[in-house]
């Protein structure tokens, strides 16, 4: 199989730097080891658009995130998916550190950071008035903003399918070796040779890098563990509120989700495992402790999951972008931590470029940057949804209660390009689990549904691919006892 | 707008015997609107016997109970609409639901029964460290897996919490061909009836483990083993006590919560205890003319108890719908406070009025422990008028407590009945 570009990872740098690519007439393809898109770090994040007062001024990170910032907008309008500019506070408790927070603001000047400034406690709290008893000071940052990761990730790969970019799920990378014209990548399903290897790796980045360079790299996995709450308690803070950062990085965050949950979190901790997406009871000690601090009476009863992410952080606390000096045709974009989500539009565009430049592409001529999304009933007045309705009966039956969730959402997500083969598939498309009850309910029917579009017996179906499977077998097919 | 005298959201127990009694009552035009394919609810997968020992004086299986009240719906020839999702009730009871046939539809209600029943707390709620891997289910989603579409969810059973759902998949397990290695219980006593641990655990001989819980889940992709973990007084595990059980599959049954989130959509006051609609003796919600009744009301042990409190809610809303009016209705006494203290935990209903209140009044009510040989007391203001011994009271056990009108309108100036556990 030969190929421009090979992209490995289809979360959502991967998914971006493929969607920016399918605007030119190129071979590409992406290599992604899980059975969708969206499997690992994008996947567990905080959904947040940061606003960019963070970074370093002069790094790659602040250029991405302002950028990237900047570009949401419009790219949740083209690709059809829910955005919100809910503003962000950075939150002070003591006096003395109010000059940190005014540092702060002034790197996010630097960082051309729009409309940014410090509140007392009264604006703030007029703002917030959930806000913890001791914050005296926050920075308030009005273009700050959340996101669905997984809707934005599946958007843009959705949006990269149709504009020609190819996808093959349960294709891991196994080995890299230069050749001629470029790389051989050897994988259990063949051999793919491509002139560029875009490394959108993740916490697998450096392994890869360091297959073809010499110049080693090294990508810490930092696990920050969530909790998820009940939409009922969705409004207990409408901006997200920081604190100020510290040396692991932003610290514990809340904030309401796009789809109006509340979400604290994450923690951090540095880890060996790329795996070890396991959520401990010292993480949830630890979020308990630090989020008193910044926001009072979050209602713990609530929380109806927790889980964990792992952010692929760089030793140099900055984003890795751009060719391996050593290695020409090899393109990072590597130690994608936090602002990662924000900047990915950017990101996207940058590697891209360096693409283009390299094997001289030209423009696709069909290329179509809009999307349009899974079409959510809830968002029609009655007589619209009732024309749905007649069109299509299967909007009329709810599968997901707690969501509600009809069954046409569903089928429009497992037959659309990309489509979900899973019941997390089906999650992070339309939302069926996701609430209350998570999939208690609605798990059956989605197994149900999911079995019969791709006509695979049920004990095939499984939660996330691989050996996730969700049936054992049937009643009495092994049964032991006594006739 | 189509127009009825009662709309009753929910077709399980519930809403089937609130549908008959308002018919019997008198109330002409009744729809119960059902988001299942099937009347009954959740007793179509509840097909173990121990149903109807009080209502029918035989036992039946869940299906066989949910049978008789759906023959008497169609003998009465109450309408009803399966598949049907109810989406929002004003406060002026217009029903909006939606169906494959009709798409989206309001209906002006005069009175509402809310009967939706309650769902099962998830693994989330509980905060269990760990992977997120296949293989963990709550015990009814398991439940129906097996009792309807025939599907062993796994074959090493790990169950945590023993509610009845989970006491009762303990067995259908293991008469299934799994093995289920133990019931590991939080608290010291079980949330089940003792009837089940006896034949569901102990005639099958799994281990009931009590102040032990599972404190992480192994398996990235399908559950590999849980650790399961003693637990102090105030719950919180002890060190030391780490024993890890292979198995495929972790069972929860941790806990039901009423699923009452159209009633707080039209602002009905939610009792915190219950999480279900505070109501006064006719099962009348804080909104003029919605009513409740069964689980979504308070979690019920024995259906016998939901097709009672049922029949109670159909009644009364037929009868508002003939006295609402002529303004009837709402010509009441005083209202009496119920409540619990000492041990008891709730009552329903939490108000009471003397004055309109029928000749007796049973109040339900859970305990907050086991009470081994203790007084049961009921006092009207300060004065004590019933002191009735139990060996045991549990808190998987609903308890009851009858009022009579005649007694409670021989105290003019009644503020307040409460209900106490005291000593002997």
């Amino acid at each position: 199989m030969k190929y421009d570009v090979v992209i490995i990872g289809a979360g959502v740098s991967g998914a971006a730097v493929a969607r920016e690519l399918s605007r030119y007439r190129v071979k590409a393809c992406v290599l992604e080891r899980e059975e969708d898109v969206c499997c690992g770090t994008s996947k567990a994040n905080s959904g947040i658009v940061h606003a960019g007062y963070d970074a370093r001024p002069g790094t790659h990170m602040a250029k991405l995130n302002i950028l990237g910032n900047w570009m949401m907008s419009e790219l949740t309008r083209k690709l059809d998916i829910p955005f919100k500019r809910n503003g962000s506070m950075v939150i002070c408790t003591e006096k003395e550190r109010l000059c940190e927070l005014e540092e702060l603001c002034e790197r996010g000047k630097k960082n051309g950071v729009p409309d940014l400034r410090i509140l007392s406690r009264e604006e703030a709290v007029r703002r917030e008035p959930n806000l913890a008893d001791e914050v005296m000071y926050a920075l308030y940052a009005p273009t700050g903003g959340i996101v669905c990761p997984f809707e934005l990730n599946i958007a843009l790969a959705e949006n990269a399918y149709t504009n020609g970019i190819e996808f093959h799920f349960n294709t891991e990378a196994l080995a890299i070796q230069k050749t001629e014209s470029g790389f051989q990548i050897r994988t259990e399903k063949g051999n793919y040779e491509t002139k560029i290897i875009v490394n959108a790796a993740g916490v697998y980045a450096d392994v890869f890098h360091n297959m073809v360079s010499g110049e080693k790299m090294t990508i810490t996995p930092r696990r920050g563990e969530y909790m998820l709450f009940d939409q009922a308690v969705g409004n207990h803070v409408l901006s997200t509120i920081f604190r100020l950062p510290d040396e692991l990085g932003k610290g514990v965050l809340v904030t309401p989700t796009v789809h109006g949950n509340l979400l604290v979190g994450p923690t951090a901790k540095n880890l060996k495992d790329r795996e070890a997406l396991d959520t401990t009871a010292d993480g949830f000690a630890a979020i308990k402790s630090q989020v008193a601090r910044s926001v009072k009476d979050i209602p713990f009863r609530q929380v109806i999951t927790s889980f964990a992410g792992l952010r692929a952080c760089a030793q140099t606390s900055d984003f890795i972008i751009g060719e391996a000096t050593d290695a020409k045709g090899f393109i990072d974009c590597a130690g994608i931590a936090s602002p990662g989500l924000t900047s990915c539009p950017a990101i996207g565009m940058e590697v891209a470029e360096i693409a283009r430049e390299k094997l001289n592409l030209q423009p696709n001529p069909t290329f179509c940057g809009t999307r349009k999304g899974i079409l959510r009933p809830m968002s029609l007045r009655m007589e619209e949804r009732n024309a749905l309705i007649r069109g299509n009966p299967a909007y009329g039956t709810i599968v997901c209660r707690c969501e509600s969730v009809t069954e046409g959402e569903i089928l429009d997500a497992v037959r659309r390009p990309l489509g979900a083969r899973s019941l997390d598939g089906v999650k992070r498309r339309t939302r069926a689990g996701m609430g209350r009850c998570q999939a208690g309910f609605c798990s059956p029917k989605v197994m149900e549904i999911l079995a019969r579009e791709w006509r695979v017996p049920l004990d095939q179906v499984t939660k996330c691919g691989g050996a996730s499977r969700l049936i054992a077998g049937v009643n009495k097919d092994k049964w032991q006892g006594d006739e | 707008m189509e127009k009825y005298e009662i709309v009753i959201v929910g077709g399980g127990p519930a809403g089937l015997a609130a549908a008959v009694s308002a018919k019997e009552a008198g109330a002409d035009r009744i729809l119960i609107l059902e988001r299942d394919e099937t009347l009954g609810g959740i007793l179509n997968q509840c097909i173990h016997n121990g149903f109807g020992l009080h209502t029918f004086k035989e036992e039946l299986t869940g299906p066989e109970y949910a049978q008789r009240f759906i023959d008497q719906v169609q003998a009465l020839r109450i309408e009803y609409r399966l598949g049907t999702m109810v989406m929002e009730i004003g406060r002026d009871k217009v029903v909006t639901a939606m169906n494959r046939e009709k798409g989206m539809f309001q209906i002006e209600a005069k009175a509402v029964i809310l009967a939706m029943g309650c769902r099962e707390r998830p693994r989330g709620a509980l905060n269990i460290p760990g992977y997120r891997p296949a293989g963990i289910y709550s015990a009814g989603t398991a439940q129906r897996l097996v009792n309807l579409e025939g599907f062993l969810p796994g074959r090493e059973i790990v169950i945590l919490g023993s509610g009845d759902i989970g006491l009762i998949m303990a067995r259908r397990m293991t008469l299934e061909g799994a093995h289920v290695l133990l019931v590991a219980e939080l608290m010291p006593y079980s949330g089940g009836l003792k009837r089940n641990i006896v034949q569901c655990l102990d005639d099958f001989e799994i281990p009931l483990r009590l102040r032990h819980t599972v404190t992480r889940i192994h398996g990235k992709e399908r559950v590999e083993g849980v650790t399961v973990q003693e637990v102090d007084e105030t719950g919180t595990p002890v060190t030391g006590t780490e024993e890890y059980y292979p198995c495929d599959t972790l069972l929860l049954s941790v806990g039901l919560i009423p699923e009452n989130e159209l009633s707080r959509g039209m602002g009905i006051g939610i009792s915190p205890v219950t999480s279900g609609p505070i109501v006064d003796d006719r099962l009348g919600t804080s909104v003029e003319g919605v009513f409740a009744c069964g689980n979504v009301l308070h979690v019920h042990d024995l259906v016998d108890y939901v097709s009672e409190e049922a029949y109670l809610a159909g009644k009364h809303a037929a009868c508002y719908v003939k006295e609402a009016e002529s303004g009837r209705w709402t010509e009441r006494g005083r209202n009496v406070l119920v409540s619990g203290k000492e041990g008891v935990r709730y009552t329903v209903p939490s108000l009471i009025c003397p004055e309109r209140m029928e000749e007796t009044l049973t109040v339900r009510f859970r305990v907050g422990d086991i009470y081994k040989d203790r007084f049961l007391s009921v006092y009207l203001d300060d004065e004590r008028i019933q002191h009735r011994r139990r060996p045991v009271m549990a808190p998987g056990e609903m308890e009851q407590v009858i009022l009579s009108r005649e007694e409670l309108l021989k105290h003019p100036d009644l503020k307040s009945v409460t209900i106490k556990i005291e000593e002997v």
